[in-house]
């Protein structure tokens, strides 16, 4: 029988919901224009106030939010508390290697907590579990948002973060883990890793798991259920908005259930910002209805996904949100990290005086993202002793790195060897293959 | 001229590549007099001493190639054991590193010449010439 962690708000009618999203809505507007600037100051050119706002229907009236106004108000200038109620910062990677950085109020982790108490309650954990967390511990929410989540349900927590996977492996057999959570490829190496052990899926105790942070398919799913022995479930959020728990998955594995009494969600045509009617493909917009300390106003999260509201199996009645089927830019997300190619540009511009023609090459190779740059050599760059050749590459791969917050290998090719579309050279080229569960 | 114009192409380890260059090459009438590769895993550099350096160069350019000129000094060796070994001892002697060397024969009797790539070659010339070593200038190259 499925078990909610929140029965009253997850299976509200749908009349409810909207009451309550209204009331929340028009507060958290108030308070916003009030307490922030930048927010302020755009409604007030679009000639809105907060009176405009009186429900849930007036939030077309609201100008987005974008990536780039966080970044224009690095590090706290969209904060909505003053800084003695900020009892946490947590902080994104940023395209120019800027971050956003963000906050929360003790309530805000309450909700953060809640939202993932119901994502591992719908995933079917309780407190007689242990949770096993692979996520990075640090400036990245997946560690702490799961982390407390699971706690809140009771579970036993076993705070491991990343790296160290033959150590991991001993503890998920010897703690006897019931939950994993990590990213999905790394499901896999811990899986692969596993069986080099010599240790099977009847040898631990896991039989359920929470996987996010990148884009995975329902292939990757079935390899990670059928190795480790579990039922493998997605769970989606972004720093922006709280970090994991945003939307969970349930019992049905079709679909994720957005927590709306937190998080109105809205699709929009990304070229015009016209809103979509549910049931459209999109660009998922979120606005924060209860975070306190960093609420964000129709924030374009540039995912592209459909919204479905219609019965689930499980008995929930939020919005399902069927897996984004891509960005509306160029991101790339290679072992969890957002990537843009843009990014590349900068550091090469960086290191000479023009941005040699460049290529990202992404692949998985043994269930682990790989990030090849192909720079085309210039003459400025060319040298006739090898040494120097190794140290402009040795030079431009710690740029990179340091940059993109993941490792590459740098290879330089020779000029007008990269592909060429009408003039411009074609930036990413990502062999990993991504099919499946697209039109589900 | 004592400083010789070795010309350095950058390619990629990928099949077809030396035969493109050597192809321009013979296409623009370009002899070449010594050659060598210094390879890594990726790339690698084709070192040539040709007869036209600067044709060679335009030809190569033209063609999307990367290239460039380095100068070097041609040495004459003494075609017999520790012929190489007094060559070393003098740049030895005098602080000199080589960069990298290759080996190429002269035409003239016989004799056996190096390519050589050090950090200074003007002080790397005259500690030849003190030491009554021959280089062998680019106007007797162009003529080989």
């Amino acid at each position: 029988m499925e078990k909610y962690w929140n029965e009253s708000m997850e299976c509200a009618t749908h009349e409810e919901m909207r009451a309550l999203q209204s009331f929340r809505l028009s507060q958290t507007v108030r308070r916003v224009y009030q307490n922030v600037k930048p927010y302020r100051e755009k409604m007030d050119k679009m000639g809105i106030t907060p009176d405009d706002i009186k429900s849930i229907d007036d939030l077309k009236k609201l100008p987005f939010t974008m990536k780039q106004d966080l970044r224009d108000n690095y590090p706290y200038g969209l904060f909505a508390v003053p800084m003695e109620k900020v009892v946490r910062l947590h902080a994104s990677s940023g395209t120019t290697g800027k971050q956003i950085v963000v906050g929360y109020t003790e309530n805000d982790l309450d909700v953060w907590s809640e939202c993932c108490a119901r994502a591992l309650t719908a995933a079917g954990a309780t407190k007689h579990d242990f949770m096993h967390v692979s996520y990075g511990y640090g400036l990245f929410t997946g560690g702490f948002g799961v982390h407390n989540g699971a706690e809140k349900v009771g579970m036993t927590v076993i705070p491991v973060s990343t790296g160290n996977t033959n150590r991991q492996i001993n503890i998920i057999k010897d703690f006897g883990s019931t939950f994993l959570c990590c990213t999905p490829s790394y499901a896999l190496y811990l899986a692969e890793t596993m069986e080099e052990m010599g240790i099977t899926k009847d040898d631990i105790k896991l039989r359920g798991g929470l996987f996010g942070a990148e884009p995975w398919t329902e292939e990757m799913r079935q390899e990670i259920q059928n190795k480790l022995g579990l039922k493998a479930m997605d769970i989606y959020g972004l720093t922006e908005v709280i970090g994991p728990g945003v939307a969970f998955e349930c019992s049905e594995q079709n679909g994720m259930h957005i927590n709306e009494d937190h998080f109105i969600v809205e699709t929009i045509d990304p070229d015009t910002g016209e809103v979509l009617p549910e049931g459209t493909q999109g660009e998922i917009v979120f606005t924060c209805i209860t975070k306190e300390a960093f609420p964000v106003i129709r924030y374009r999260t540039r995912d592209i996904g459909i919204l479905k509201r219609e019965k689930c199996s499980c008995g929930r009645n939020l919005v399902k949100m069927m897996k984004p089927k891509g960005r509306s830019d160029d991101m790339l997300i290679i072992r969890g990290v957002n990537v843009f190619p843009s990014q590349v540009e900068s550091v090469l511009l960086q290191l000479g005086n023009t941005a040699p023609y460049y290529q990202l090459i992404v692949d998985r190779q043994n269930n682990s993202d790989t990030l090849e740059i192909q720079v085309e050599i210039s003459p400025e760059m060319f040298s006739d002793t090898v040494k120097s050749l190794e140290d402009q590459e040795k030079l431009i791969k710690s740029a990179i790195e340091s940059t993109l917050g993941i490792a590459a290998k740098i290879r330089l090719v020779e000029p007008k060897t990269i592909p060429r579309a009408e003039g411009k050279a074609v930036r990413v080229v990502d062999k990993r293959k991504l099919k499946g569960d697209e039109n589900k | 001229m004592i400083i010789i114009k070795q010309i350095s192409v950058f390619i990629e380890n990928k099949p077809g590549r030396l035969k493109a260059m050597t192809k321009i090459l013979k296409d623009n009438d370009i002899d070449i007099l010594a050659i060598s590769i210094a390879d890594t895993k990726d790339f690698g550099i084709l070192r040539l001493i040709v007869n036209d350096p600067e044709k060679a160069s335009k030809a190569l350019k033209d063609a999307e190639c990367t290239v460039k000129m380095t100068d070097v000094l041609a040495i004459q060796l003494e075609d017999r054991p520790g012929g190489l070994a007094k060559v070393m001892d003098t740049l030895f002697d005098n602080s000199i590193s080589v960069e990298y060397m290759y080996a190429f024969f002269s035409k003239q009797d016989g004799q056996a010449a190096v390519i050589l790539r050090v950090d200074d070659n003007d002080k790397a010339a005259d500690a030849m010439e003190n030491a009554g070593i021959k280089l062998i200038t680019s106007e007797s190259i162009k003529k080989m």
